[in-house]
Parts: C-alpha cells; structure tokens; sequence
C-alpha cells in the first residue's frame, strides 16, 4: 500500500479536442473538466464551437483528434450503457407532429430501465394541462419545456443543454431559469451551451469562454468578471461618429471600441469620463443620443480577450 | 431493455402516427380503392373469375406501396431532426428501421383484409382463392417492399430527391410487374426483362394464390426471393441509415440500391435460363383470356 488515494476523473473530461468540418476548423484544441453535480457553461458566440463540442460529448459527433470521456465512458463509443447515463435538449431537434405531450414523454422513458415518473415530470414542468396535446400545437417555451422533461426521463447523471433558451421570449427564458435552478439544487451535473451572459452569470458555478473553437477563459462567473475588476462599461449613441481616437483618450478610458454604430467605452473612472465625454462632444458639436452604464459582466471579459462583442 | 422490447414500444407510437395520419388513408385505403372498383366496373360484364385476378393486383400494388410511405416518412422524420432525437436515448437503428416494418405490415392487414371482403361483397367472389399463400404473400411481400423504401430513405439526401426515385421505382414497379398490364401481353424480350423485377414475384404470386391457380412450388418461389430481397434491402439499409439532417448519403451508396437488387437479379437469372415462369404465367393468362366473353363478329 502507498497511501495515495487514486484521484477521481471528473464526470466530464474533454482534453486537447480537435474537429474540422472541410476546411473549417470547428474546434482546435478544447479542454476542460466539470465535477459531478457542477453546472458548467460554454459561453461563446455563434459559430465558436459550442454545439460540436456538446455533440461529441453526447456521442452525436466524432472528433478528430483528443479525449472526451462522460461518466468514465467514452462518448464515441456510444453504447447503450453511455446512453442510459445522460440526458439532452438538442440545439435543433422535434417529434413528430401528431405525437402528444404524455405520449412522448412515455415512449422515451420505455427505452431506459430507470425510469422517472411521468406524470411527477408533467407536474414538475407545468404541463399537465398539455399533457394530451399535439406536438404541434405547443408554444415554443411548452416545447423547451417538454424537451427538458424528456432530458429527464431516465433520472440521468448528467444533462447537456444545448442553448436551451434560444429563440424564447424572456418570460419563457427566465421559466427555464428556474427549472435549471431546480437541478442544480437537486446537484444534477449540467453543461449547458449559451451565447446569454445572463443565463451564464445566473445559472453557471463555472464558465468556460469559448471562441474560435478555443477556450479563451475558464473560472467562476465572479473569476472571470474580476479580470474586468474595477470597470465600467458606457455604451453610447451620439448624432454623428466621433472623430477618430478622440473616445479613447478621454480621462478614464481603458479601452474604446465601435460595435453597430455604438460606441463602447471601458473606463475605470466612469464619472470623470462622462464629464470629458460632454466636454468633448460640445468641442466637435456632437449631440449625445444616449449613454447607458453597466457593471462588470461576462460580456466586458469576452470584448476584453476577443475585441467583439458575443452577439455580433 | 432489450431491442425486441424497444422495436415493440416504437412500433405502437408509429401505428399510432399512421393511424392520425389522413395522407396514409388516401394513399393506403381510397386509392387501391379507386383502382378496384375501376378494374371490377370495368369488367363488370365478364365472368367473375376474373375479379380475383384484379383482386390480385389491387393487393399487389397495396403491398408494393409501402416502399413510398415509409420512404417519405423516414426522410421528413430525418429532415425534421425527429431521429437525431432518438439517437441520443438508447435505440439503435434496428429497432427503428424493423418498427417502420413491422408497424406498415399491421396498417397493410387491415387495408387487404377490406379489400378482399369489397371484392366479395361488390363482385360477389366467392373462392377465397389460396388463403395460406396469399397471407404468407402479403407478409413477407409488405415487408420486403418496406425495406425497399428504407433504402431509398438512406440513399437520398432530400424530400424531392426522395420523391424523384420513388417515381422512378414506381414506373417500373407498377408497369413491367404485371400487377396492371398482364406481363403476357409484353413482346418476349420484355417478358423475359420482368423476370428482374422485384414485385414480379408479389404480382404472379398474388395473381396465382387469389385465382387458385398457384402450385405451392411456385408460391415456394415467390416467397423466396421476396424474403431474400427482404434480408438484403434490410440490411443494407441498416448499415446506411443516417439519423443527422446534415449527414449526406455518398454517392457510392446509391449503388448500395442495386445491391438490394442482387436477390432478384439471381432469381431473373436463374429463371431466364432454366425456369418455367414465363410459360406458368401465359398459360395463366390465356386461361383468363378463354373466360372472358368473345365480340360477335360483324354482321354481313
């Protein structure tokens, strides 16, 4: 005997990941581990690499080059075993039309032999009254919603959700909040992919930045925001452009950059800032439309490591 | 959960789609419907020996349509990202390729079944022709042209590119397998190209088991090459099921269609060189011929 207790690998391991489509290299070299009872996030914007990186991990996709592991097993490998441990709401996916909301929620719980109750998962996720709808005639958010449900059929050990609240209106958004929120009580392992600092700030005990198929930063939201520590982000609209490189060297300013006709202004002094900033608008005879001032966020990281914003 | 348990679950939801589904009733009931009432009116005046024969083909073309339905079905459940949603749970595409077969031989039963009971009532058949071969028929025949739609789903990328092959098919399915146009009416060479066709064997078959003209050799036959076209169109289709929307078939797989063929190819072969069929099928057919009633000649 040594002594040494054998370290336990993380639920999720994904270790140096490569995977081109054609030319287009979809991730180059992603890593990261998530411990059981975690919810992780992959942060990043569209076309970053989040949804290949899911998929491998759900077993959908195959990569070209490192380790995804799940639970100990291999993804690629998937067998049923693997199946049986995970559950998923897919980025783009449906059931047929005619297919009411009891019906698939039991046909996907009679593939696995741990099953949870479905009238307990229609009572969970307030779909009781839709229980003998069609598909088809459900909202977007009752489909989310049923998607989350099915995600949960097997009682699994870990859920992927991939940009589960995409396309929703904000009251549905915030509906599927509270029902993350509730398997994070319940310590269910969660990776979720998103491009909505506020759902990667509210729901994530850590936070993976992922851009060009690279992660770029890892930590907890309060990690990550701290390198942006001591910043004010001022987002303004003026009349007419401002003359070049005069934003930037107003009292204060960090860092100035334009995105969609506004200016976004990182100061670390943001009320002398908007002092120069009147002063300097009045000297080019520009007119301020609007100025909007935010705290530190997981945006203000991304546009500190990448130059643009996440949702460009 | 094993894959028979799987196969079970997934059949039912899929009878139970077929059965919310209007289309799979036109296409399944009222059109062979139309056709036997077509056939049988316009034969009305002629024996009622006869109307076994367009019995025989009205089940044939029931049977062989389930190659377009199921084709359809896969390709839009697959364009739709319904699959992509199955292949994440523990089904593997056995079960979901065998529960497409399964759940379109329980919609076929019921459709022959009303068909035959038209015929007795509306044209007054009263031989139940050869029952036990006519069943077998339709089983094995319903399954085999099934998987012949389950390739075709594999192989094609789109709904319209699914739509354009399954025409294809169907021409050559409905014209040169004797189901509408008796293949003794061909020139020689052509009869002896039928031999190829797949649902050849289901038509002759069928013709013969619901005339009872059918020796059980020759049903034997029939129901040989159909299951062989069955074990190979199912397998071949298993090994190129694709459940991503984006997951293209190459174009090597097309060719996997005429590997399907390979069954029948042997069977035509076989049968140009050394089998009776042709002469089985024309002595058939003038059988038929003598029943029907002659034209007076002109009156001079």
């Amino acid at each position: 005997m040594t002594g040494i207790q054998p370290v336990a690998e993380p639920i999720i391991l994904v270790e140096n990941l490569f995977k081109n489509y054609g030319a287009v290299e979809a991730l180059r070299g992603v890593s990261f581990a998530v411990e059981e009872g975690e919810v992780f996030g992959l942060l990043g914007p569209n076309g970053a690499g989040k949804t290949t990186t899911i998929e491998i991990l759900e077993g959908l996709r195959t990569s070209d080059r490192g380790t995804a592991r799940v639970c100990g097993l291999d993804p690629e490998k998937t067998g049923e075993r693997f199946k049986e441990l995970i559950g998923a709401v897919l980025q783009s996916t449906s059931l047929p039309a005619k297919l009411r909301v009891k019906e698939a929620l039991e046909l996907f719980a009679n593939f696995y032999p741990q099953r949870a109750n479905v009238d307990q998962l229609l009572r969970r996720f307030q779909l009781e009254e839709k229980s003998k709808a069609f598909y088809s005639e459900l909202s977007g958010g009752q489909k989310q919603r049923l998607a989350l449900a099915m995600a949960l059929v097997n009682d699994p050990r870990v859920v992927f959700l991939d940009e589960p609240t995409a396309g929703l209106d904000p009251q549905v958004r915030r509906e599927i909040y509270d029902i993350i929120e509730e398997l994070k009580r319940g310590k269910k392992t969660v990776l979720i992919t998103t491009h909505y600092i506020e759902e990667a700030e509210r729901l994530c005990d850590r936070v993976a930045i992922v851009d060009h198929g690279r992660v770029i930063a890892l930590g907890t939201p309060r990690e990550l925001k701290q390198k942006a520590a001591g910043m004010t982000r001022l987002e303004i609209r003026l009349a007419r452009p401002a003359v070049n490189g005069t934003l930037a060297h107003l009292d204060g300013v960090s860092d100035c950059r334009e995105f969609d006709g506004a200016y976004i202004l990182h100061s670390v002094r943001a009320p002398q800032t908007i002092v120069a900033l009147v002063k300097q608008l009045e000297a080019e005879n520009n007119e301020l439309q609007s100025l909007e001032m935010f705290s530190p966020s997981l945006e203000d990281v991304f546009i500190e490591l990448t130059g643009r914003r996440l949702r460009e | 959960m094993g894959i028979v348990s799987r196969t079970w679950t997934l059949t039912k939801v899929r009878l139970l789609l077929a059965l919310r589904n209007r289309a799979f009733f036109f296409f399944s009931l009222i059109m062979p419907m139309i056709f036997l009432f077509g056939a049988g009116g316009f034969l009305r005046h002629g024996p009622r020996q006869y109307i076994p024969y367009v019995l025989g083909a009205v089940l044939t073309t029931t049977v062989m349509g389930s190659f377009w339905g199921l084709s359809v079905q896969l390709v839009s459940f697959r364009e739709q990202g319904i699959l992509r949603r199955f292949r994440i749970a523990p089904v593997g595409a056995g079960p979901m390729l065998a529960s497409s077969i399964i759940s379109n031989y329980f919609m076929s039963i019921p459709v022959v079944l009303f068909e035959i009971f038209v015929c007795r009532l509306a044209f007054h058949v009263r031989d139940w022709g050869n029952v036990w071969a006519i069943i077998l028929l339709i089983t094995v025949g319903s399954a085999a042209f099934s998987a012949l739609g389950l390739i075709v789903a594999s192989v094609t990328n789109t709904m319209q590119e699914t739509q354009m092959i399954n025409n294809l098919i169907w021409m050559g399915l409905i014209f040169l397998s004797g189901a509408t146009i008796p293949i003794a009416i061909f020139p020689q060479w052509l009869q002896r190209v039928a031999l190829f066709i797949p649902a050849q064997y289901l038509a002759t078959g069928l013709e013969s088991a619901t005339t009872s003209m059918a020796t059980y050799y020759e049903v034997f036959e029939d129901f040989a090459a159909l299951v062989m076209g069955l074990y190979v169109a199912f397998e071949i289709s298993r090994r190129l099921f694709r459940w991503e929307p984006e997951a293209k078939a190459p174009r090597s797989a097309k060719l996997w269609v005429l590997a399907a063929l390979v069954p029948f190819l042997l069977f035509g072969a076989w049968e140009n060189i050394y089998g009776s069929r042709l002469k089985t099928v024309n002595s058939h057919f003038s059988r038929l011929s003598l029943m029907m009633p002659r034209q007076s000649p002109p009156a001079h």
